[in-house]
């Protein structure tokens, strides 16, 4: 087998835009703020400039054009980093554009600890948390890109408010395009089995895979379940892993407070009462270092989920 | 403008605040202060500038005016009403449960309203997208926005201002209701915006300074907001009015920022309205 190709999520974001307006979606409009060759928007700027809106670093003016821009019919998409677009912005998106449930979508790059050496003042691990508290609000964090293309697609489509969450850091492509399909609300069974099953959203899926897989070589067989819409939340899901696998553990790039893991829990807590564990960023702030090296310093990697996983399943 | 036009116009501002104060009243809470000084302006507005249909309240074509400064709902509510956009009588239902009528605008409930506001500076960016909006479709729209001049303390306010300038919306105004007033107190004491038009100009405004109350001065300012196409250079008009405009007990009364009067308030703010009302009127029929 061939390596994988290692792809950013945010180029899939800048390549779906312009994928979308290159076929023919010319109500499509794109906004950033001063942060287009990073968010890689640039790709659409510079193929249609006419529906390009540079808006400067001014995030929370952004989203209200954004907003006022989509009460004509257009479907813009609003892109900042997620520290500035979920965390700055994020009264404007509530009020501007989730209270009046307006078509805007916000493109979010830069999420998570994968930032690296950034630190923390850019490690945005609360976006998830702020953004499903808003009603109304999809949330989105694909995994590779093709996943991420899609999903950008999906949006455009879906009408209504949608905040997705792409990463800096390259990570391998271990979707095949030809055969993926992406629905909002739907997450996908990526592995079978019955002795633990594991959630994980974004970049965070091809980690729990590497361990998935050295697991299955001994002959342990674990139920990796890669869930890209945050919210809604496939639900249905969620409860069969829980019915046959008894035990959950979820991981994402994100605080443990308010993310995937407890929208798992929240879910389970009401509907079948199941064993979690969370991995995630634990009550404190990232810190600069290469990203591997951060994902790792939080147990964000392979080989920390490896051993979460072996110790879930030994306490039988 | 003939004598007469302005004489009905003034007699409309009476109703409509006239709808302002049986609105609070009724929700015994609100914002009457702002709403009556910024009730010739939106009347004027609403009345002899804005293209809009009631019959197709979201008629694409139509004007767009978005209410930045969003506290002031029930002064929209009253014009809209007024305007035939939904019966005057469901004024009373203002912030009751149940009533399409929310505390802040509500465009998704509120017939004739252009965008959701309530949160301070938000309103004014909605509407440089709007304009932008326009633009981009090649329509001959123009957008309206009224903000406070208390709401100018918030950072997104200038944000927007800059954007419009450096978009060269011709297509949009910007007013701002200067009451002087705050809910803190005077705005020079509370956070200090002047010199404004000074500010507006060097944001690359065609600033034009007047009297908000006045319904001859309002017609200048528009006829100037009109000259501006082609300009590319965005419109704001300083507003001079008077907070609690109408009701003597309410006039430059920073404590009439936010709340609804009692019923015997009501009578006399009533009282004083049908009177303005009546020599208004029989001024007309002379």
């Amino acid at each position: 087998m061939s390596e994988p190709k290692m792809i950013a999520t945010r180029d899939s974001y800048g390549r779906a835009l312009l994928e979308l307006a290159d076929a023919g979606c010319n109500d499509l409009v794109v906004l950033d703020s001063d942060l287009s060759v990073s968010t890689k928007t640039c790709l659409f700027r510079d193929a249609y400039p006419s529906r390009f809106f540079e808006c400067g670093i001014a995030e929370q003016n952004m989203i209200g054009v954004a907003a006022g821009l989509s009460t004509f019919g257009y479907v813009p998409f609003a892109s900042s980093f997620a520290m500035f677009a979920a965390g700055r912005a994020f009264e404007q998106i509530r009020n501007s554009i989730g209270y009046p449930h307006l078509n805007v979508k916000i493109g979010a790059t830069h999420g998570g600890l994968s930032v690296g050496e950034d630190g923390a003042s850019h490690q945005c691990i609360e976006d998830f948390a702020l953004m499903r508290a808003i009603p109304g609000m999809v949330v989105i964090c694909p995994a590779d890109d093709v996943e991420a293309r899609a999903a950008v697609k999906a949006a455009y489509r879906y009408k209504g408010p949608v905040y997705m969450r792409f990463c800096r850091l390259p990570v391998p492509v271990f979707h095949d395009e030809l055969n993926y399909h992406f629905e909002i609300g739907k997450g996908e069974q990526l592995t079978d089995g019955f002795d633990l099953a594991v959630i994980s959203t974004g970049l965070m899926t091809g980690e729990v895979l590497k361990a998935a897989l050295k697991l299955k070589k001994q002959g342990v067989a674990v139920r990796v379940i890669n869930m890209p819409t945050i919210k809604p939340l496939d639900e249905d899901l969620v409860l069969r892993a829980a019915r046959d696998c008894k035990k959950i553990l979820t991981v994402e790039e994100h605080s443990v407070i308010g993310g995937l893991g407890e929208a798992v829990c929240s879910l389970l807590s009401e509907k079948l009462p199941t064993t979690v564990r969370r991995v995630g960023v634990p009550d404190q702030f990232g810190h600069s270092a290469p990203a591997w090296q951060v994902l790792a310093d939080y147990g964000l990697d392979a080989e920390h989920l490896l051993a979460v996983m072996r110790d879930m399943i030994k306490a039988n | 403008m003939t004598k007469a036009e302005v004489l009905q116009l003034k007699m409309t501002a009476t109703r409509v605040r006239m709808g302002i104060i049986e609105a609070t009243h009724s929700a015994k809470s609100g914002h009457p202060g702002g709403s009556l000084s910024a009730a010739d302006v939106l009347t004027y507005l609403y009345f002899k500038v804005m293209n809009v249909d009631t019959e197709n309240p979201q008629d694409p074509t139509r004007d767009r005016f978005v209410l930045s400064k969003g506290h002031a709902a029930p002064c929209l509510y009253s014009v809209l009403a007024e305007r035939g956009f939904f019966p005057v009588r469901d004024l009373t239902t203002l912030r009751q449960d149940g009533s399409y009528l929310e505390g802040h605008p509500n465009m998704n409930t509120v017939p004739g309203v252009d965008m959701s506001t309530g949160s301070l500076g938000q309103g004014v960016s909605a509407a440089c997208g709007m304009a932008l909006a326009a633009r981009l479709q090649g329509a001959n729209i123009n957008v309206f926005t009224l903000l406070g001049d208390g709401e100018l303390n918030e950072g997104q306010c200038w944000e927007a201002f800059m954007l419009a300038s450096h978009y060269k919306l011709d297509n949009l105004c910007i007013m701002v209701d200067v009451n002087n007033l705050q809910i803190d107190g005077a705005t020079n004491t509370v956070m200090s915006t002047e010199p404004l038009d000074q500010k507006m100009d060097a944001f690359g405004f065609n600033t034009i300074i007047c009297n908000g109350n006045s319904m001859t001065e309002l017609e200048q300012a528009f006829i100037l907001f009109d000259r501006a196409h082609g300009s590319g250079k965005p419109t704001c008009f300083l507003l001079h009015t008077t907070k609690g405009k109408g009701v003597s007990f309410m006039e430059n009364a920073v404590d009439w920022h936010g709340k609804g009067p009692n019923d015997e308030q009501y009578e006399k703010a009533m009282a004083e309205l049908r009177q303005e009302y009546d020599v208004l009127e029989k001024e007309a029929q002379r």
